[in-house]
């Protein structure tokens, strides 16, 4: 392939594996702040801890990767409900700001947490045969793990894409995030789903952070570092959007991974530079309501 | 002579549902307006169509003969026209004299002052007390408005109406949430209201319409049914049917 | 407060005379300025780390403006530290451009230019939007200093920088005496300017803005154009606080542009009140001091210790320490009328 469109191909395969890893994370955080309005910066540390427990059933217990990706996410989606119940259920009536300090107070403490537990040290987890070296598409060797990464994206934007448009519970949350007040007078018990859709989110945000040891590494600051990422995303995409999450993923994944390629350390310009644009031009992200 | 305000043709839709059609109103000076009509009429609608918290997608609004469609809400109150709202909208944090104070600086250009001490030019506090007095607040003064009773609190909501010292003044149900017990002093404060201002109030006490307006404007569906006077109104059988049968007793309703 | 029950004159009387006398200085205003002159005399050997918790006062007094009295959340007040921060450096390292209080001023009308040209655009939004713009705002302005580290010194820094004697004869000593006095006193300059504009009627219509902007537009307030001049302004102060911190460490680095930066010095402004100008004196000192002892004891215990603290406040104490002793206050005077 010409030495151009192999670094075309290979700038739009790494972003669409990185933009897959960003909507995954980030999809939760979109729909719970679309449907309740909460500010949860904790978001990240979820993604974090679910990183970590894949690191130990892994490592510690010789779990497989996939299986422990599975558990991790059942895991923290289980647990985010209980935070879920006791403690953010107080703050839905508080300002944003009082979202946002309890919120990052608790990411804190989650990374204090990891960095006694794990250390400060960038962890790695060891992959199955298949994910490990590269897998040929005929015209060109790409990476077996971003190739995964890829795949399973694609399947999880369906499933969801799927729930979200053509189930009854898909429908309800629609209805929802565009408009609470009808929703719940038409009979819609918002505050249940808002527990689903927190648990869901919260155990995707625990699979983004699985696969994401692989692709940028894991350490405590994960939690704080990507956050900023996954709101970013999110305000792009739109509050509340599964398309507007996936095509904010898509255009910033790809932008970023383009940047640093082609211009190294100084590449990182691009996102807020495209955040800062989009923002501009449309405030409420992609797909948002006004 | 030039209407205080005049309303033509004011068109606006959300989406596909359309909530103002065609409206022409219009007020001349010391007007006192009724606006009535069903629940989801658009009476609030058209109100912040007028005050700019709202653009309209055709149509004009005229101020004093001037075109202020462009303008923004605070252009609008800055030019002499002043609303109250539904729902309280005051400054529950704050005091009511402080509320009062902060209108009247407003008003003057006060607050574009960055360095006196907002207390020290008497004639702002004073002016402000006037108001306060003439509402019979003076003792809730230095009280946190969210610690009055909801009745004191829609008097503090007209009185800020009133330190705009407006040529028009849109009343969106003033003693809405007020109990039945202080309602009166809602009313005597409309009606004591100074004659040249023109003055529009969303209504849905009929007793109070009657003993206030000179004029009614009813709106079904965004449009305006029919305008006249009071008597005109009482007699119109097409107006009893569509809304007189409905609403014809005491007490305060949320719109 | 509450008013008497008598009607008339005496009640008009008093509550004329309150706003009226609402501006002047009360005698407890006096305290945190006797406390920083005693700490000169009984810790001299810790002047340079009570010179570095003075500019984070000057810092989060700054940020109060914007939070605490217009009521406008952000995540990016970092950007005015490091522009004024950067402004000095580049200056003393780049231009030999070292008088001091020059440098202030420099510093000043930088960070104050780029806070009306950011604030111009960026406070037509709010929420969520708005927390993003002014947090990619911060981050665009750190990557532009990265791009050419030639120039800022990138993540190393500008070490090395020398300024200087303060007007011609106070030169920096080992210990940091001067410099100590030399940034108490510009913090005594920018806190009366802070404070003169919280009391005028300005900044009554900022707390206007803060508890109902759909108010204010209803009678007529100009709110963009205020929130644009507050917003100019606590930039410019934040520029300074930052000039300062160049100043005293004789050192700058990109890190001073991090979101860390800007989440820090809003924990302070939490942690001592909003609203209250004195919040920013007592979040500040207390965090600094906290911070100093317990990161120097096991950092990632203060992270944790923070990240309970902030959970704790909000839940428990959300207007902060000030607030804490504003309902204690209030519940001791409740009890002497009972």
């Amino acid at each position: 392939m010409p030495q151009f469109a192999n670094i075309a191909v290979s700038i739009l395969f790494d972003g669409l594996a990185y933009a897959m890893f960003l909507f995954i994370t980030s999809v939760g955080l979109s729909v719970t702040m679309g449907l309740m309005g909460f500010v949860n910066l904790a978001h990240g540390a979820f993604a974090m801890a679910g990183g970590y427990i894949v690191v130990t059933l892994t490592r510690s217990y010789g779990v497989g990767f996939v299986p422990s990706l599975v558990f991790a996410a059942v895991l923290v989606g289980a647990v985010s409900v209980v935070f879920e119940r006791f403690l953010y259920r107080r703050l839905y009536k508080s300002t944003d700001l009082e979202q946002v300090l309890l919120t990052i107070g608790l990411a804190f403490m989650a990374i204090a947490t990891a960095t006694y537990l794990y250390g400060p040290i960038p962890k790695s987890v060891p992959l199955p045969d298949w994910l490990q070296g590269d897998v040929n598409l005929g015209f060109r060797y790409f990476p077996s793990y971003r190739a995964f990464l890829i795949v399973l994206g694609a399947v999880l934007v369906s499933v969801l894409w799927y729930a979200f448009e053509r189930t009854n519970i898909g429908a309800k949350i629609r209805a929802a995030v565009d408009n609470r007040r009808m929703a719940e007078s038409v009979g819609i018990n918002v505050d249940r789903l808002f527990t689903l859709t927190f648990g869901v989110g919260s155990g995707l945000a625990a699979l983004g952070g699985g696969l994401a040891i692989q692709l940028l590494g894991l350490s405590p600051s994960f939690a704080v570092l990507y956050l900023v990422l996954f709101l970013i995303v999110v305000a792009v995409g739109g509050l509340g959007s599964l398309k507007g999450t996936l095509l904010a993923a898509l255009v910033l994944g790809i932008f970023d991974t383009g940047g640093k390629y082609l211009l190294a350390d100084a590449g990182g310009f691009f996102v807020y530079a495209v955040t800062v644009v989009v923002l501009l031009i449309k405030p409420a992200g992609f797909y948002g309501r006004e | 002579m030039t209407a205080a305000l005049q309303v033509e043709k004011l068109k606006r839709s959300f989406g596909a549902l359309p909530v103002t059609r065609d409206v022409d109103l219009t007020l001349e000076r010391g007007a006192r307006c009724a606006l009535i009509g069903p629940n989801g009429a658009g009476k609030t609608t058209l109100v912040n169509l007028i005050t700019g918290a709202l653009k309209p997608q055709s149509g004009r609004v005229l101020l004093n003969g001037e075109d202020i469609t462009a303008s923004s809400q605070a252009e609008r109150a800055r030019r002499g026209l002043a609303r109250t709202f539904q729902i309280n909208q005051l400054f529950r944090g704050l005091t009511v004299l402080e509320n009062l104070c902060m209108t009247v600086g407003e008003r003057d250009g006060d607050c574009n002052n960055l360095w006196r001490a907002a207390g020290s030019k008497r004639g702002v506090i004073d002016e402000a007390i006037g108001y306060l007095e003439s509402l019979r607040l003076t003792d809730d003064a230095l009280k946190l408005v969210r610690e009055l009773p909801y009745g004191r609190q829609r008097l503090v909501e007209i009185a800020i109406a009133l330190a705009q010292k407006p040529r028009v003044l849109l009343l969106d149900e003033p003693a809405a949430g007020v109990p039945s017990s202080e309602s009166h002093l809602i009313l005597d404060v409309v009606a004591a209201l100074d004659p040249d201002i023109a003055v529009l109030i969303i209504e849905h006490d009929m007793d109070v319409v009657f003993r206030f307006a000179k004029e009614i404007t009813v709106l079904v569906q965004g449009a305006v049914f029919t305008q006249g006077t009071p008597a005109e109104i009482m007699n119109n059988e097409q107006v009893r049917a569509v809304y007189l049968g409905q609403e014809g007793h005491r007490g305060g309703h949320h719109g | 407060m509450a008013a008497s029950k008598t009607t008339g004159a005496p009640a008009r009387e008093r509550a004329a005379n309150y706003l009226a006398k609402r501006h002047r200085f009360r005698l407890a205003e006096a305290l945190p300025w006797l406390i920083a002159i005693a700490v000169f005399f009984i810790f001299p050997t810790r002047m340079t780390f009570g010179s570095q918790v003075l500019v984070m006062v000057m810092f989060a007094l700054s940020l109060d403006l914007i939070l605490g009295y217009a009521g406008i959340v952000t995540l990016g007040h970092a950007a005015f530290f490091g522009v004024g921060a950067y402004t000095v450096g580049l200056a003393a390292a780049r231009l030999e451009w070292t008088e001091p209080i020059s440098g202030l001023f420099a510093a000043a009308i930088a960070a104050g230019l780029v806070g009306f040209i950011t604030g111009w655009f960026l406070l037509r939004y709010r929420g969520l939007t708005l927390l993003m713009l002014t947090l990619a705002t911060a981050i665009l302005l750190q990557e532009t200093g990265n791009l050419r580290s030639d120039i800022s010194g990138g993540y190393d820094g500008l070490p090395g920088l020398t300024f200087k004697p303060l007007l011609g004869m106070f030169d920096y000593d080992l210990y940091g005496h001067t410099y100590y006095l030399y940034v108490l006193a510009v913090l005594a300059v920018v806190f009366y300017l802070v404070r003169r504009i919280v009391y005028s009627p300005f900044g009554q219509a900022l707390t206007g803005i803060r508890e109902n902007v759909r108010r204010m537009h209803a009678i007529g307030s100009p709110v963009h154009r205020r929130l644009v001049t507050v917003y100019t302004i606590a930039a410019a102060i934040a520029g300074v606080a930052g000039a300062l911190f160049t100043q005293t460490n004789a050192y700058v680095t990109l890190t001073v542009f991090d979101f860390d930066n800007s989440a820090k010095v809003m924990v302070m402004l939490i942690l001592g009140g909003t609203g209250r100008l004195y919040g920013a004196f007592v979040g500040a000192a207390i965090y600094m001091v906290l911070e100093d002892y317990f990161s120097k004891l096991s950092p990632t215990f203060w992270q944790f210790g923070i990240g309970l603290m902030l959970v704790l406040a909000v839940l428990f104490a959300p207007r902060g320490i000030l607030g804490v002793f504003e309902r204690f206050g209030n519940y001791l005077s409740e009890r002497k009328r009972s």
